[in-house]
Formats: C-alpha cells, structure tokens, sequence
C-alpha cells in the first residue's frame, strides 16, 4: 500500500475557483426567476425603503430541483435522549428553503428565498423595463471639464508625449522603402558594417490629447403627497412604494439624484423623509397648495435647464372642490418644468369612497409628459410604474385617456 | 488556525498508522492525500469530491448554499471527504491542527478499506473513475460550445436527466436481466406446464404472451430506458442521459452505506488511535474530536453514532456474548474481527441494520419514529417492547435509498400513442403532488411524448397524466 501527500499549492494558478462558472449560470437563473416575478417582489415591505446594499430576501420560483419525494404522511426515526414518550411533540415540519431529497422534507408551498443585495434587485428590475436610452432625450445635461484624454496622435508635440513605438515603426518603413532590409539579429560585425540610418522629423509622432468633457446629469424627484386626515397607513404605504420606485428609477439614470418632500393637506410645506412617512396630519385637502409649493422649490432650487425634475403627486383624489381649478392650472405648469409629471390616485379596494376623483379632472390636461395611475392593491404598484415610463418612452404622446394601466 | 505541522509530520504518523491498519488487516487501495484550503475544500463538496466533473449550474447553487452556512457558521466543513476510487483520494484540511489529520487519516483508510471490500462498490471500476469522470465531464463542456447545441440546451436536458438520476436499480448485487432472457421467462411463463393427466383435465386457457409490450418485465432504469427507446433523441442527448446514469449508479452505493460506511470507518480510527501511543495533548484532543463525531443530534439519525454503536456491539456480540445471548444465538462461530469483516463485505444500510439493530439497542440509542401532523412533528412510536418494530420498520424504510420512491417503467406505448407509463411502488407515504407533477414535466421533456404515474394517493390509485395541457389526475376504471 502506497501513500502520497500532495502539498498545498502555492501559486493562486493551481488554487483554480473550478465552481465560478456555475456559479454564474446559477446567479443567472435566479436573476431569471426574480425578473419574471418582479411585481410581486416590488411590493414587498421588506424591498422599499431600504439602503443599497442591504441584503433583501426575496421569494423566488422555478430553481427548485425537482424529484420525487415523500409527502406529507412520510414520517422518519431520530435519535433521542430515551425519554421521548408517544404524542410529544419533536420539532416542526421543516420549513421552506430546504432542499428536497433531504431527510424530513416536506416543501409546503413552491418557493423559495433567496438573498440578494437591493442595488441588485433594482438592476434587474430596470433591466425588466427595457428602456433603450429612453430618457437621453430628456435628460439635461451639463458639460464638465474633467482634464484631458488621449485621442488619436500627430506629428507635432512636446517631448513627453513622444510615441517611442509608432516612431522607430514609422523610421522601419521609411527605410523600407529606401529598400534598405529589415533589420534582423545578425551578427555584430555586420550590424557595424551597416550603414547608420538616422530618426527624421518625418518619423516622430506624438499623442494627442484632447480636452476631456464629461456631461453631467442631475435629477431631482419631488414626492407629493396628501397627508389629509383620508389618507390611512395602507395608502401611504402604497404611495410610498412607488416613490421608491421613481427614486431607484432616477438614480439608475442619472449621477446625482436629490429628493425633496412635500406633504400637504390644505397647506403645504417641505418636510423630512422620515416625516413625509410617518407622521400624520389631518385637515381639508387643497392640491394646488401642494403644487404651488412644488413650482417654488424648483423655482428656488432646481432650475429645469439644470436639472432633470420628476414630480410625482399621490393623493386619493379627494380635493376641495373650489380648489380644482387653481390645481389644474398649476399641474399645467407643472408638466413646462418636469421632465415627468405624474399622478396616482390611490384607491383601495376595501376603502368607501364616494367622494370626487381628481383623475377624470385631471383629464383636461394634455401635456404629453403628464400621467395618471390607479393603485387600487399592492400588486398595482410595478405595472402603474411600467406605464408612467411607458409614456416618457414617447415623449408628446397625447395626454392619457386611460385610466387604469396597461398589464406589464 | 495556522497549521502547526508539516508534510514531515503527517508522513511520519502516516507510517505509524499504515502499521495498524495491515496490522488489523485492513485492506485498502493505494492512498492519495491533497492539502487544501476551506475554498477548495468547499469546491470538492459541491462536485461530491470528484477532480473533474461536468459543469451544472447546480454544482454552483450547492457550492453556493455550503458557503453561505458555512461564512455564518451555520455548519463546519468535514474534516476529511474521500472518494472511493484506486488510488483513493483524500482532501486534508490546511487549517486543521494535527490531531485533527492524524485522525483523518485514520478515518479515510478505514473508508478506503470499506470501499474496496464492500460487494456494493463491485460495479464502480474504481481503477478508471477519475479518468471516467474527466472524459464525462470533457464530453460535456463538448456539448455546451458546440454552437450547434449551446448552454441553454444541454443544460434542459441535464436538468430533466438529474431530476430522475437516482430512478435506477439500487443494489447491483443483482443482475438485470437481458432482454433476451426477459423474452425467454415470458414465453416459459405462457408456455402450459407440462401434464401427465392431460387426457383428463380440462385444458387450460392458453393465453398469449405479450411480446411485443416493451418493456417486457417493469424496468427500473428510467434514464436508460428513455435513452434506448425515444428515437427523437439526438446522439448528444443519449450521452448526457448516459453519463448522468453513470454517475447515479457510481453515487448510489454511497448513499445504500452510509451508516454502515461512517460507523466502519469511526470504529477503526477509534482503534487505530488508541493503538498509536499518542502523546497526551493529542490524545486529549482526539478524545474531544471522536465524542464531537459520534454525539447523537437530537431530532435526526448521526450516522456516525449508529455506525459506531452497532460495529461495537456486533464485537461485543461475538467476543463477550452475554448469558442471555448465548443461551438465545448458541456460541458465536467467529471471533468479532472476522465477523465484522465477513459483515463489511456482504451487507448495505438495510441489512446490515435488519439484521444488527436489535430492541436493546434502539432502546440505547433512543430510537423513535415521527410523524407531520398539521406544523408539528408528532413521536408516534418509541423502540419500547411492542413499538420496537415498527420504529425498525420505518428506519428501514428511510436508510439509504430510502428517500427516493421506488419507480419502474411499465409500459411505453400506453393506448396505442406512445405515452410513457410508470408505476410506483407504494409503500405507505405518498408521493408529494407538487413534486411529482413538476418531476413528470421533467420525464416528458426527456420522453418527447405524454407521460403517466400510476399511485396511490390518500390510500385511492391515481393516474397522473402529463401531457402538453398540463397535469391531469385520473382514477383509472
């Protein structure tokens, strides 16, 4: 019987990573499955709100590997301490996330979490939208000098910039076609036999550089919100979703993306996010005051030639009445300044509403950056933010007679 | 921890131990030891130990999973993974201390033994896995850059292909029959026997066999019998399903030994050790190890323990029989040695626990059978003097191969349109709906065609029909 150690490697080369590529393939089916049940994970409590890089769980299908396994009446036998009696309870049925063919598996339900960092999630979300450049149109940007970058060369220029290569390769062709031979490695003697051939001006190249510009683009996203005493907990979280998603949207897009809140009831003022959220108010609702307050911050603040304005208003569409007009008319203005605007009425099923609709009033306009979504439950979310793109996918499109969005 | 040995070291207890194990008459193949790191280490568990294996994103997730509980300190790693080939090839852990390795050591001839002795392993070729297993997995990579096939489409196929690998025969102590010999037992089986009083009994009715009905006798190799019967298959098709088969069949003895495997190979390092003369530190340290090893976990079987406990006692048995034992079994034949080595060549997890695990026993081990009940996790029987045997039954029921429902191929032409019928041998559990549908979705990506599942759900036969529509379940007339 013979033994043999092999020792430790050394070099990193022999240490090779031989699972990386399944590895990758299988990150690429999770990202696969996420994709495909995007709408459902979108509106998960855990997914909104939360900082880039925290890990999410998010549910997901279709990895599973199947077999065939035991059902529910498959027992087993354990090891105890010897005194385990008939009737006693051992544990619980192992629950999800366990792998099948494993002892004691019993999957009640066909999914399954997985981990995954939000900046991630969010990728593969926007990844979904297959949006081709959408908004480089729209986006303003501005021109920042950043140094410079090389570009091409030229016979002229300054010692440092000399290109070594390119000239001792132009001074070979150029003896070449003085039909002098390539040089090859001969001999010493030869080589001094050989007649000097010296550099010419002609020969020298140097690189160029240009000036370097970078555009840069900012965007600012202005969340609006009624904070009137009808909007419960289940309507802000709502509204709340999709904020986060306008804000993810935006900063996927452009480098510097600031956000500004303003909650109103029948006045407005700009708040915190934290307060935005979480504190409740009460009172009449007047939109206008809340679109007035918007019109001044970008006034003050954002100045559209700069910066790229998504305004997004949620309310539940119960405005003072003699307010309406004055609404309209700011909206209008609104829409001039936004790259954006949009509306969400949101409505749960569950909630009486008899009151009016701010929607049907906002109908009347008809700038084409301008749009309304319904949320009427959680699941509303991922497909009225689908087709609030979908409109600035086509800029001047007429202003939306639909109401209800379109399936994503 | 660094290490705090050298190769020096590892070859001197190496050749202190090799001493004990020929001088305890292990018989092993030669040994291979690879040093490597916890990522390596990580690595060779997701490809079960192999050097070459073909790529499955698979292989990626289980890598995947092992480090996540791993970097959370959810699970360690084992201290030694073997594979059973000639040579053998070990993996030692740079980060474990001394002890540690010299325990491994110990512990993988122990396997090597096991592996080159135990009838179950006769088929593996264990001279040729290596190379085997490289030539799959070349095959394979083959496949995924033929543009002509690509990624996407090897992989449908391996994935259908691993959702029934383990649909095979289990123990390869028994031959399969040929189609010949099966075509043969049909016809003797029609054939009227012969009758000295045929002049006086009324003749019986003489019923056709079957030949033509493919297969003849229920075959249980699913893979192959997809493979040698769909003729849609292209070639590189009928190699994947082949060479997953391969290595089920190279995988399952494993599975069929486990107890009887890690007892073995717990119960010879534990003599070993004790035989080497360790100075004292190590041999504290390797008292702690080997009682880490062979605690019993609460709420699940620890293989090791039971392994242990019963190759202890199956010595006991033969070498200091009780009054009791005596007077119920006679005087042992053989002395306990030879017993166990005549029991780790002839014997897998079933039998071996058939027909060593006695009432005295369960009752030390604590043995207890559950079952779900609503969330719960109900004891049903403990090894008390009636309950015993059912604990055992329902132990024997989950060893090994236990886990996986027994199938075979009963039919491949079902109503005259090719539909694939398979049976499965109930034996009181139920398969798990969701499972078993999405598994038949997987046969018939392979099969081309519709495929059936005769069961027993909720003690009535069932029908799963998988077609193009979906899953119909029916209650055949």
């Amino acid at each position: 019987m013979t033994t043999v150690f092999r020792p430790y490697p050394s070099s990193d080369a022999l240490r090779s990573d031989r699972s990386a590529g399944d590895r990758l393939r299988h990150r690429k089916k999770v990202r696969n499955a996420i994709r495909e049940n995007i709408a459902d994970i979108v509106a998960e409590e855990s997914v909104i709100g939360q900082s880039g890089d925290r890990i999410v769980k998010v549910p997901i299908r279709g990895i599973r590997e199947y077999r065939f396994i035991y059902g529910d009446n498959s027992g087993g036998v354990s090891s105890g301490d010897g005194d385990v009696e008939e009737g006693q309870v051992v544990g619980r049925r192992p629950g999800e996330g366990a792998e099948p063919g494993e002892a004691g598996d019993q999957p009640g339900v066909d999914y399954y979490e997985t981990d995954i960092s939000l900046d991630e999630l969010i990728d593969i979300m926007f990844e979904d939208l297959e949006l081709p450049d959408l908004e480089r149109k729209a986006m303003r940007q501005m021109a920042v000098a950043r140094g410079t970058r090389r570009l091409g060369y030229r016979r002229k220029g300054i010692r440092v910039h000399l290109d070594k290569r390119r000239t001792v390769v132009n001074r070979l062709r150029r003896k070449i076609a003085h039909g002098g031979k390539p040089q090859k490695a001969a001999a010493p003697e030869t080589a001094e036999k050989k007649q000097r051939f010296p550099f010419n001006k002609d020969d020298l190249r140097y690189r160029r550089r240009v000036p370097d510009e970078d555009m840069e683009s900012n965007a600012v996203v202005i969340c609006i919100m009624d904070t009137s005493g009808s909007m419960d907990t289940m309507k802000k979280y709502l509204a709340r979703s999709f904020f986060f998603l306008l804000y993810q949207f935006a900063r996927t897009r452009y480098q510097n993306v600031e956000l500004v809140f303003i909650s109103h009831h029948s006045e407005a003022k700009e708040v915190t996010e934290d307060e935005f959220f979480h504190k409740g108010e009460s009172g009449g609702t007047r939109i206008s005051s809340g679109y007035q307050k918007a019109l001044e911050v970008i006034r003050e603040r954002y100045h559209p030639e700069l910066w790229n304005v998504y305004a997004f208003h949620c309310s539940d569409g119960d405005n003072f009445s003699q307010d309406d007009e004055a609404a309209l008319a700011a909206a209008n203005e609104l829409c001039e300044m936004c790259n954006l605007f949009g509306y969400g009425e949101i409505k749960p099923l569950e909630s009486y509403y008899g009151g009016s609709s701010m929607q049907e009033k906002f109908e009347a306009i008809e700038a084409g950056n301008f749009q309304t979504v319904m949320i009427k439950e959680k699941k509303d979310v991922w497909p009225g933010f689908r087709s609030l793109l979908d409109r600035e996918r086509k800029p001047g499109a007429a202003a939306p007679a639909d109401a209800e969005p379109a399936e994503g | 921890m660094s290490a705090a040995w050298t190769i020096a070291d590892l070859e001197h207890w190496n050749e202190r131990i090799q001493e004990q194990v020929e001088a305890f008459g292990l018989s092993c193949y030669a040994q291979e030891f690879e040093i490597c790191d916890h990522n390596q280490m990580l690595g060779a568990m997701a490809y079960h130990g192999m050097p070459a294996h073909y790529p499955h994103w698979s292989y990626g997730k289980s890598f995947e999973r092992q480090k996540t509980l791993y970097d959370h300190g959810v699970s360690g790693l084992p201290y030694e993974m073997v594979i059973n080939s000639d040579p053998s090839i070990a993996y030692l852990m740079r980060e474990n201390s001394l002890c540690l390795q010299v325990l491994t050591i110990a512990h993988v001839y122990a396997h090597n033994d096991f592996f080159r002795n135990n009838f179950t392993f006769g088929h593996t070729e264990a001279d040729r896995v290596v190379g085997a297993f490289k030539t799959r997995a070349d095959r394979v990579r083959g496949y995924v850059e033929d543009p002509s096939i690509g990624v996407d489409r090897v992989e449908a196929v391996l994935d259908a292909a691993h959702a029934v690998s383990l649909h095979t025969r289990r123990n390869f102590g028994i031959r399969k029959r040929t189609p010949a010999e099966q075509r043969e037992r049909a016809v003797e089986a029609a054939t009227p026997r012969h009758d000295p009083w045929q002049q006086i009994h009324q003749a019986g009715e003489l019923a056709e066999p079957e030949l033509a009905r493919v297969p003849l006798e229920p075959d249980p190799d699913l893979l192959l019998f997809i493979r040698d019967h769909n003729p849609a298959l292209e070639d590189w098709q009928r190699d994947l399903l082949t060479i997953v088969h391969d290595e089920a069949t190279y995988f399952i003895p494993q599975m069929e030994t486990k107890i009887m495997n890690e007892g073995w190979a717990t119960y010879w390092h534990h003599q070993i050790m004790n035989s080497l003369e360790l100075p004292q530190d190590l041999h504290m340290e390797f008292l702690v190890r080997h009682n880490q090893v062979v605690r019993p976990t609460p709420g699940d079987l620890n293989p090791y323990h039971i392994g242990f406990r019963l190759w202890q006692d199956i010595r006991r048995r033969h070498d200091e029989p009780t009054a009791e034992e005596i007077a119920e079994h006679g005087e042992p034949e053989t002395d306990g040695r030879a017993a166990m080595f005549a029991i780790r060549e002839c014997d897998r997890d079933i039998s071996f626990l058939r027909r060593f695990l006695g009432p005295d026993m369960m009752r030390e081990l604590g043995l207890y059978a559950y079952e779900p009940q609503g969330e719960e996790l109900v004891v049903t029987r403990v090894a008390d003097d009636p309950g015993w045997r059912e604990v055992k039954e329902v132990l024997l029921r989950s060893v090994g191969l236990g886990g996986v429902p027994v199938m075979a191929v009963r039919d491949a032409d079902l109503g005259g349109n090719r539909t694939l019928l398979l049976h499965h041998d109930h034996d009181g559990r139920d398969l798990h709906l969701d499972f078993a549908e999405r598994t038949l979705g997987h046969l018939r990506t392979l099969w081309g065609r519709d495929v059936a599942l005769d069961t027993v759900l909720e003690c009535k036969l069932r029908r799963l029909c998988c077609s193009a529509d979906g899953i119909t379940i029916e209650s055949p007339g």
